[in-house]
């Protein structure tokens, strides 16, 4: 599947519990929308994390053509819950493609019940990340809480789950199936189809019935 | 075993809990609030106690109350947050109250920034507070070794009777890796007798005070409490060597650096310097002997050491090796980590030096 196929919506919301790896793929489906030729941009409106956020990949979006909308360059270093101005842009330009990288667990998904009600006249989709190697949301039940919650705190329905299991450096493709299950399983409670399995490039070959969207780690440590 | 995914702030907290640990008290701060927003969920489903003091000050005084009577108990904070429980410290050391104090380091001085750094080697390693004490400064390099130290750290705060120092850089509390949940074998610690819990059935009152106003008293008491330095300086020295073996250009560092210059290492073997790590893992006491040691081989050359500071470990590192062989130093600051590639310029810069 192309990754238009995979996410035909102008806007995609990338939520999920903290840690399951949302940055990483919003920063990939951006980079890929962008190689398909799309106007894209991608949101950073993570008010959680103080590290590891998708604007410290600024140069390389910018290089691929992607417009990288963050708090100003003034306080990227810093952990104020300010949100850019810039974000009404992408909601109104109707020819950009967006992705909203949001923060983890309902606490950072809260930023966008303020935007609620200009999402909802978009053709937006709200995602939820799933990632079984992730202890507090490795059970189903907990899994689909988090997601009920998020969907609360926000205002907008979830309609589609990521099965994005990893475990840095050491994931398998065990895991990643374990994940496929996990991520049928919050499915099954929730009634949510599952949009896709993610999975780096090395394990498309082991994982073809799964049709994975190809991911490339962004969201490096200084010494990878 | 099941491997998990961890962030580091949180694995220190699921650590300390699996620890044993039963009181936590802390105060908000950059980057390692992950600590007590985990401990204010999980510690009361264990069982345990979750205060948010209104201060780091009031945070540390009641680890103080807790370990007073028994209990396991710890605080964390970082940087500037960490200055301001040095007071109850030196009353823990004073009182010999185990204790397990977390520091996951920001830029500094003051309140500096939030990003990663190392800049509170000396106070951590010097005592901090006043008086004369030392703490156990434990220095984990990556998520499992956090969770393990941890757990550890507890155990070294009850066989002395003292409190512990775990000593993280801001990205070993945000970054995520894989971890397992080992069995640990925990050591056999003496009961706390000592304890004011109430008096039961002893004879006496256990009174737990640092005053000892008159001089004779309080010299007996520091020459008490420095036995105990003595004894953790012979038992708790942990490092670790990596690609060392043949060295001839031995790279110093601790935590984060140790990472990047792991990657450096091996990247100037490549280029045909034969680059090994020697990595500190408690930085009181310090592997003074081991390092010695390999200063003293006629391979080694020289020696980088690396810092997310000024040149602050790089005094422990001159105090080992005493001019018998050249020390450099590379060290970024204030929030900034040394990229692998200006690792591997300094050190083919020290090269040339020393070869």
């Amino acid at each position: 599947m192309t990754v238009l196929e995979r996410f035909p919506h102008r806007l995609t919301l990338v939520t999920g519990h903290y840690g399951t790896g949302k940055t990483e793929f919003s920063v990939n489906l951006a980079l890929a929308l962008a190689e398909a030729g799309e106007r894209a941009a991608l949101a950073d409106l993570d008010i959680v994390n103080p590290y590891f956020r998708s604007r410290e990949r600024r140069e390389l979006l910018e290089a691929a053509g992607v417009r990288l909308i963050a708090t100003s360059q003034a306080l990227a270093d810093a952990d104020v819950p300010a949100l850019p101005a810039e974000l009404h842009a992408l909601l109104e330009d109707r020819t950009v493609r967006g992705v909203l990288d949001i923060g983890g667990d309902p606490s950072g998904a809260r930023v966008l019940a303020r935007y609620r009600p200009r999402i909802v006249k978009e053709d937006y989709r709200l995602l939820y990340v799933v990632n079984a190697a992730r202890p507090e949301v490795r059970t189903a039940e907990r899994s689909a809480e988090v997601l009920r919650a998020i969907e609360t705190v926000t205002g907008l329905a979830c309609t589609g789950l990521v099965n994005n299991t990893h475990l840095c450096g050491e994931t398998t493709a065990e895991d990643i199936r374990e994940g496929a299950a996990l991520a049928e399983e919050v499915s099954r409670l929730t009634g949510i189809p599952v949009a896709c399995h993610a999975a780096e490039a090395r394990f498309l070959e082991a994982l073809k019935d799964l049709d994975p969207f190809p991911m490339e780690i962004r969201m490096k440590k200084p010494w990878e | 075993m099941k491997r998990e995914i961890w962030k580091g702030s949180e694995a220190i907290a699921e650590a300390a809990i699996r620890a044993g640990c039963r009181c936590f008290f802390g105060y908000p701060i950059t980057p390692q609030n992950e600590i007590p927003e985990y401990m204010s969920l999980h510690m009361p489903q264990s069982g345990g106690v979750f205060v948010q003091a209104e201060s780091e000050l009031a945070a540390v005084n009641m680890v103080y109350g807790a370990a007073a009577s028994g209990v396991r108990a710890m605080t964390s904070s970082s940087s500037p947050g960490v200055s301001l429980k040095q007071e109850g410290i030196s009353y823990l050391a004073a009182c010999q109250l185990p204790a397990v104090i977390v520091n996951v380091m920001r830029g500094g001085p003051g309140l500096g920034s939030i990003q990663p750094a190392q800049g509170d080697y000396f106070q951590a390693t010097r005592g901090g507070g006043n008086g004369d004490y030392r703490t156990v400064v434990l220095a984990p390099a990556n998520i499992q070794e956090a969770v393990d130290l941890t757990q550890e750290a507890f155990d070294i705060a009850d066989q002395y009777r003292n409190p512990v120092v775990l000593l993280a850089d801001g990205l070993i509390g945000q970054m995520m890796e894989p971890i397992v949940w080992k069995e640990r074998t925990p050591r056999t610690l003496p009961e706390k007798t000592w304890a004011a819990c109430g008096r039961g059935n002893r004879d006496h009152n256990n009174f737990i005070t640092s005053l000892l106003i008159d001089a004779p008293s309080c010299e007996a008491h520091n020459l008490e409490l420095h036995k105990k330095v003595l004894e953790m300086e012979k038992n708790e020295c942990r490092w670790e060597e990596i690609l060392l073996d043949d060295a001839e250009m031995v790279l110093v560092a601790y935590g984060t650096p140790s990472r990047v210059a792991q990657t450096a290492a091996e990247n100037l073997r490549r280029q045909g310097i034969k680059a090994g790590v020697f990595r500190p893992i408690t930085l009181w006491p310090y592997p003074y002997a081991r390092l010695r040691e390999i200063a003293a081989l006629d391979r080694v050359k020289g020696f980088l050491t690396v810092e997310m500071s000024l040149g602050q470990m790089l005094d422990d590192v001159n105090l080992a090796v005493a001019e018998r062989k050249p020390v450099k130093f590379y060290g970024r600051c204030g929030g900034k980590i040394p990229g692998v590639s200006e690792v591997e310029r300094a050190v083919q810069e020290a090269w040339k030096e020393v070869k």
